[in-house]
């Protein structure tokens, strides 16, 4: 009998060229994407000469600096965004390698177009040069980011050196209570792994919760594994999975696709397979969660209150919270509820897919935003999706400004920005010091809670408005 | 591209207090697409030790006199976490840093250090805090690593064991490229790429050359 295997296990053994004495592994990348970010990356293959080993393996869409107020390249106003952004349309001629560019219908988020396009499918190990990789592992793939020489790495070989990571399940059971979103799930999650509590591992979510969830609530929760320091987040393939997957524009279809779902019903753990830690996360016990502080884990209930530093022992942690509750503008004890804000943004690869827009426009359509919100689908599919459905005309209706798909306000690259002390309720994925802009105040919450926020103009629990199935 | 080897190091050690620091502390977002040649010493933990006028922070360690030629930092927890960026690693690099240790590390970010010549010891809590408190009350303490041995110490402290994997010491003391590296299995690479279009053949979507551009 053959040992028991987890989902992560089959797919680094599917993957392996390779191991050496020293413990390190070469892995075959079965697909690797790109975006304006692998710059760096594309000109240290051209330094050394090297040609793009994998072209057909290879495929990128601009995000980072792209301009949400239009897709035209001469509108990216900063001229070093501009410069990055073109250079990835010159190295996919150079190389040929496919790219959802500027003007391509599919152009978005890569984290967003990958999934979207059935270019991520199950038991794949894939790789990009951004963090938020993980996201694919929703739907059954080991995905997970890496940094620029690595991404030249794969450029140039189509493989990368790894150690195996350890592997952690997180067992989330129950039904979610209303008004608890894949947002809030994953917030909860982080605040108890912690900000790095997952570093060296790869992340399986299972139990009921995670089952019940659509896929692209599954893609919320991988998203942010990398908030808890882990390596990759995974989600077994299900029919949900084959549902979503099945009609989109590159995968497999006919008898590849019968080949395909027959390999894929074998992926997930095998019954028996043992990971190195288990944590168990009771959904009854949620509530909407917002961040009060500058890490992923800082997190407190719609209900709680500003924890206090004196309660911790540790000074340099005490000294931590400190530094973070004054950055933040904050006084230990204040309800995090009615917390005024200043801006609101609806967006990025953590938050900006269809259901997404379409929870944050149930609670626009109750009133009228108070203060400056903008909303940046995740893709240029979801942003037709969205206004054909009628979403767009909600939000415009209601004050918030409708953008065109990028990564926007999450990383701050492309000139939209919180301002210097300013509140920023967002559904993105990390509020560190000056993430959004210098001195930049950020509470990451879900697409419903930021849309409440943008009507009240303070953190809000999104029940107040009322059902919103 | 080569990485600079890493054998031995002496240099200034400045304390880190912070228990979580996230690339974009190490280099914000603003700065990471400069041409790599430019250098990005200036950019290091750019916010903290800078105003927005631009003018030093004084109470910033690095701008205190005494740790300003710092090649080491002895730092807290959670250090490198977040984005991918390898410019965090760029930043410590030009700046002069050759060494962190610090009870954790980002996953990624110690991928990417290693491409640099920049190592990550990992120690524990209260040898670190320790070892913070007395550099911070006498600037100017040497710390000493030798990397063969897996062994690191401050002046006037005993000689400290680290782990560390043994495909990084290799990589950090030869200072070789890894692209190089690889090369040498090109006919594994090619044999693999073989078998994996073949068992995996719902994978191969068409033609080398890319797809068109759909309006």
């Amino acid at each position: 009998m053959p040992a028991p295997r987890t989902l992560f296990d089959k797919i680094w053994e599917d993957h392996s060229i390779r191991q050496e004495a020293d413990g390190s592994t070469l892995l075959y990348i079965g697909r690797h994407l790109a975006h304006d970010g692998s710059y760096h990356a594309f000109n240290a293959l051209k330094e050394r000469g090297l040609p793009l080993h994998r072209p057909d393996l290879t495929f990128a869409t601009p995000d980072h600096g792209v301009s949400t107020l239009s897709h035209r390249p001469e509108d990216i106003v900063d001229p070093v965004q501009r410069r990055v952004v073109d250079a990835l349309e010159a190295n996919a001629s150079t190389h040929g390698f496919t790219l959802f560019g500027l003007n391509d219908s599919r152009q978005g988020i890569i984290h967003v177009v990958g999934p979207e396009l059935g270019l991520t499918l199950p038991g794949l190990l894939l790789v990009c040069g951004d963090s938020h990789t993980s996201t694919h592992g929703a739907l059954g793939a080991l995905a997970f980011g890496i940094g620029a020489s690595d991404v030249c790495h794969v450029f140039a070989t189509q493989t990368l050196w790894q150690r195996k990571p350890r592997t952690m399940q997180v067992v989330v059971e129950g039904r979610r209570p209303d008004g608890v979103t894949a947002k809030d799930v994953i917030l909860a999650i982080i605040a108890r792994v912690g900000a790095n509590g997952a570093s060296g591992h790869v992340i399986e979510y299972a139990g009921s919760t995670i089952a019940d969830m659509s896929i692209e609530e599954r893609l919320t929760v991988c998203n942010m594994s990398i908030e808890a320091g882990a390596r990759a987040g995974m989600i077994a393939p299900d029919q949900k999975t084959y549902d979503y997957l099945k009609g989109r524009p590159f995968a497999p279809t006919g008898r590849a696709w019968d080949d395909a779902e027959a390999y894929w019903r074998t992926l997930p753990s095998d019954p028996d397979a043992r990971f190195d830690r288990q944590i168990v996360v009771e959904a009854a016990s949620l509530e909407p969660m917002i961040t009060w502080g500058t890490t992923p884990a800082d997190v407190v209930g719609i209900s709680g209150t500003i924890p206090d530093p004196l309660t911790l022992s540790d000074p340099s942690q005490r000294a931590a919270m400190m530094r973070s509750l004054e950055y933040m503008g904050l006084v230990p004890g204040t309800p995090v509820r009615n917390l005024t804000i200043d801006q609101v943004f609806i967006g990025s690869c953590t938050n900006a897919r269809i259901e997404d827009l379409r929870a944050a426009a149930l609670i626009a359509r109750k009133g009228r935003a108070v203060v400056p919100a903008i909303v940046s689908p995740g893709s240029t599919p979801v942003k037709r999706q969205a206004e054909a459905e009628g979403l767009a005309d909600i939000f415009l209706k209601a004050g918030f400004e409708w953008r065109e798909s990028g990564c926007s306000m999450c990383c701050g690259m492309n000139g939209d920005l919180v301002g210097p002390g300013k509140r920023c309720a967002s559904t993105s994925n990390r509020n560190f010091p000056g993430r959004q802009g210098v001195d930049s105040r950020t509470h990451l919450m879900s697409p419903a809670a930021a849309a409440a926020a943008a009507l009240r103009g303070c953190i809000t629990d999104p029940g107040e408005f009322g059902d919103q199935s | 591209m080569s990485p600079r080897p890493f054998t031995v190091l002496q240099a200034v050690a400045a304390p880190f207090d912070y228990p979580s620091v996230d690339t974009d502390q190490i280099i914000p977002v603003r700065y990471i697409r400069t041409p790599r040649a430019q250098g990005y010493e200036t950019m290091l933990f750019r916010d903290l030790r800078f105003d927005p006028a631009g003018n030093e922070r004084a109470s910033f360690v690095l701008n205190r006199p005494g740790f300003r030629d710092a090649g080491v930092l002895v730092a807290n927890t959670d250090f490198g976490t977040g984005s991918s960026r390898e410019q965090a690693v760029w930043a410590l690099v030009d700046y002069g840093i050759r060494c962190v240790i610090a009870v954790s590390f980002g996953d990624i970010f110690a991928n990417n250090a290693v491409n640099h010549g920049l190592l990550l010891i990992r120690e524990d809590a209260a040898m670190l805090t320790a070892t913070r408190a007395m550099l911070d009350r006498s600037p100017g303490i040497l710390i000493q690593v030798d990397l063969e041995a897996q062994k690191w110490h401050a002046d006037c402290q005993a000689p400290r064991h680290f782990e560390i994997e043994p495909a990084r010491k290799q990589r950090l003391l030869s200072g070789l490229d890894e692209i190089g590296l690889t090369e040498r299995f090109r006919d594994d690479i090619q044999r693999f790429e073989t078998d994996y279009r073949s068992r995996r053949s719902w994978l191969n979507i068409g033609s080398e050359s890319r797809h068109p551009s759909v309006k």
